[in-house]
């Protein structure tokens, strides 16, 4: 037992399907990844021209942040591949305690009081 | 290579140790290094009583004793309760699973010697100008750079390192109780210490995320000129209470849920019954962990945040009494009808209960917002959470203490000194508390380090120190009982002495460091009460006995440890008059040592080694 440790596989161990499915999920993950940097683009832009309002930039910022939120989730950590049920709870339930807080510290640090 | 058989029997005594990666090792350093800082926190708390004994004392001046109170508070909190909690989890959780260690061995060391190292650079602040002295809230601006001395950077940076070492040991514990549960032991099947463990565990990677984004706030506050809690420089000062409490008040749950799974192994184990409403017991460890998450504003009722928020929270507040209520009949309908032994462990146990509902009933009345503005930083607050604390949790510790030990160590505590302790704790405990409530209600303050003759507070302070050393007493008993037990105890050899419930007492005493020669079948809750009563008495195997595959001990947690010890230390100096040696410099000697080690543990090779079949069949026929 145990001897052949430290040498490298010559040959993958996956079979044909799987190997194709691995390419497919390359695919994804790299179409996901330039999708995002476009949405980090399209912020950048939105905050650095001048000719867009600030009215505009705002909640155009807060929605890609959402979309961001929720690509990060499902196509970076996995949420949506089968067998994640705990770091889909996991996630979910820090999702659920992180949200009150920050409505709560938005709400309490402003200037009003409530 | 993996076949290279190493026996840590090979190693010197301290090497052993300090490599080592074996979780019921690790279990008693931190039971070790617990113990230091709680007897050093004990010490602190002497000295302040001495000093309130009398009206007008001049036993220590009023700085030490700001700096006392900073230190015992902290050091209790992160430095003795949680290293101890998380001794007994780590010596509990991988046997009561039924699993040969947790699930990542190395960060077990690696979280162990992270902790020990942060706690060790809060430490050494008495050597440089005094300790942080801000309270162990340290609210700003008392702690901002314009304020607060070189204490305050080391309560910064010391809590910023042992914090990392908690977190990492919370993540190792939810893996191992997620992927290393023996065959049969599903979720439902948890004993209910386990079940706490995970509930914390993920307390644990919630909350403490939160402290090390302030503490690193601050330390940009402090150390780098940032302007965060800075009020001239547009910064909030209320923000650093918000994220402290937001931090501050899960930790009180992570440190009393583990007490609660204590006491629900130990008191079902000495009524001969099993735990009374199992299923309530886990619903109500997973409402009290989320409402936790949600009633941090009560610290801050008087703050002004406005009445629809302070009722907010205050009505939240109270829902977790319910919870709670339903764990504390719970533990009284497990007692009721069994047929009780009252030995140590369960005499901490079952009086915890009570002393457990007075601290929660203190609880409920200053949930309630409008009266808070009578109780808030009176004495009143330090009685209510010394009942949690000490009548919740140390308490509990003390019980699993005297329930695990035999599994631990191979021979039980004296029974007849053990008594003794409880005893004088118990009665030294409600001496020193019960009578702050009333001084808190007549209007003792609390964190002021004098009074004046004349203010009705003379006899009931008095009191209050009598019981402290009473307390002190019992715990030097403990201590003493430790060492006589070691010589005189009888050794015990039988797997099972108090005939309990749980997996830890199928394995053999001492425990071998695989744990189990085979991964054992779990068919019950109560595995092994159901194999006792339905079986034959043994577990059944659910895999051939075979060669064991165990990791291999490593030095560099140890220097991960030292390097952030190194790195912390080198912050600190930047804050300094006039170091001896350039502040950079330090800085990147720790991080060369720390990231060195990291990058040594990526390339080099590591397959751990095997125990070969002949050997376990050896130790297994030894203790048969």
């Amino acid at each position: 037992m145990g001897e052949n440790l430290s040498q490298p596989f010559e040959k993958s161990a996956m079979s044909k399907d799987e190997r194709i499915q691995l390419e497919r999920e390359k695919r994804i993950q790299i179409t996901a990844f330039a999708f995002m940097i476009s949405l980090t683009l399209l912020a950048f832009i939105a905050t650095g021209s001048e000719i867009i309002p600030a009215v505009f930039t705002v909640p155009f910022i807060v929605g890609l942040a959402v979309i961001q939120f929720f690509l990060q989730l499902f196509y970076f950590m996995h949420l949506k591949d089968k067998n994640h049920a705990w770091p889909n709870m996991m996630m979910v339930s820090g999702v659920f305690l992180s949200t009150p807080t920050i409505i709560a510290l938005a709400l309490l640090l402003g200037e009003t009081k409530f | 290579m993996a076949d290279n058989y190493a026996n840590t029997a090979d190693k010197s005594v301290l090497w052993d140790w300090l490599t080592t990666v074996d979780h019921k090792k690790i279990a008693i350093m931190y039971l070790i290094a617990g113990t230091l800082f709680f007897v050093k926190a004990g010490v602190m708390a002497l000295f302040m009583r001495i000093q309130l004994m009398r009206p007008e004392m001049e036993f220590i001046t009023g700085q030490t004793f700001n700096e006392l109170i900073t230190m015992h508070g902290t050091i209790m909190l992160f430095l003795a309760a949680t290293p101890l909690i998380f001794a007994f989890m780590n010596f509990a959780v991988p046997l009561q699973i039924g699993a040969r260690d947790v699930a990542f061995p190395f960060v077990n060391a690696l979280g162990f010697w992270i902790f020990f190292f942060g706690g060790l650079l809060l430490s050494v602040s008495w050597f440089f100008g005094g300790g942080p002295d801000a309270g162990w809230t340290s609210y700003v601006p008392l702690a901002s750079r314009e304020h607060g001395g070189l204490g305050i950077d080391f309560y910064v940076l010391g809590l910023q390192v042992s914090g990392i070492g908690t977190l990492v040991s919370g993540i190792n514990f939810i893996v191992t109780i997620i992927n290393m549960r023996a065959p049969g032991m599903t979720m439902m099947r948890l004993p209910l210490f386990v079940w706490t463990t995970l509930v914390v565990s993920i307390l644990i990677v919630f909350a403490f995320t939160p402290l090390a984004a302030g503490l690193a706030l601050l330390m940009l506050d402090r150390i780098f000129g940032g302007q965060f809690f800075i009020p001239g420089m547009d910064g909030n000062v209320v923000l650093w209470q918000h994220i402290f409490w937001i931090f501050g008040h899960p930790e009180v749950y992570i440190l009393v849920l583990p007490a609660f799974g204590i006491i629900s192994e130990v008191i079902p184990a000495f009524s001969r019954k099993r735990l009374f409403g199992y299923s309530a017991m886990v619903f109500a460890t997973l409402v009290i962990a989320f409402l936790g998450f949600m009633v941090w504003v009560h610290h801050m009722f008087t703050v002004g945040i406005g009445p629809v928020a302070n009722s907010i929270f205050a009505i939240a507040t109270m829902a977790i009494a319910v919870p709670t209520g339903i764990k504390i009949f719970n533990w009284l309908f497990t007692m009721w009808g069994g047929k009780l032994t009252f030995n140590t462990a369960m005499l901490c146990a079952s009086s915890f209960v009570p002393t457990f509902v007075l601290g929660g009933v203190t609880g409920v009345m200053l949930a309630m917002a409008p009266v808070d503005h009578l109780y808030h930083d009176t004495y009143f607050v330090v009685a209510h959470f010394h009942y949690i604390i000490i009548g919740g949790i140390v308490l509990g510790l003390f019980a699993a203490l005297f329930y695990w030990y035999p599994k631990m160590f191979g021979h039980k505590l004296n029974e007849a000194l053990g008594k003794w302790m409880f005893w004088l704790f118990y009665i030294g405990f409600h001496l020193t508390f019960f009578v702050q409530h009333i001084l808190g209600l007549i209007g003792m303050q609390r964190r002021i380090y004098t009074y004046l003759e004349g203010q009705g507070m003379a006899t009931m302070n008095m009191i209050s120190t009598i019981g402290t050393f009473i307390m002190a007493f019992a715990v030097v008993l403990l201590v003493f009982n430790v060492v006589y037990s070691a010589y005189k105890s009888e050794r015990i050899t039988e797997r099972d002495p108090w005939d309990a419930r749980t997996l830890e007492w199928a394995t053999n005493t001492p425990v071998p460091e695989y744990n189990f020669a085979q991964t054992p079948q779990v068919r019950s809750l109560d595995p092994w009460f159901y194999e006792k009563v339905h079986g034959d008495g043994t577990m059944k195997p659910a895999e051939p006995l075979d060669d064991i595959h165990m990791p291999n001990g490593s030095i560099l947690p140890f220097m991960i440890g030292l390097g952030l010890f190194i790195g912390g230390f080198g912050f600190i100096m930047m804050n300094m008059e006039n170091p001896i040696v350039p502040p950079l410099l330090v800085v990147i000697l720790g991080a060369v040592l720390t990231f060195g080690s990291m990058g040594l543990r990526s390339i080099k090779e590591d397959h751990g080694y095997n125990i070969p079949l002949e050997r376990i069949k050896k130790i297994e026929k030894e203790a048969s």
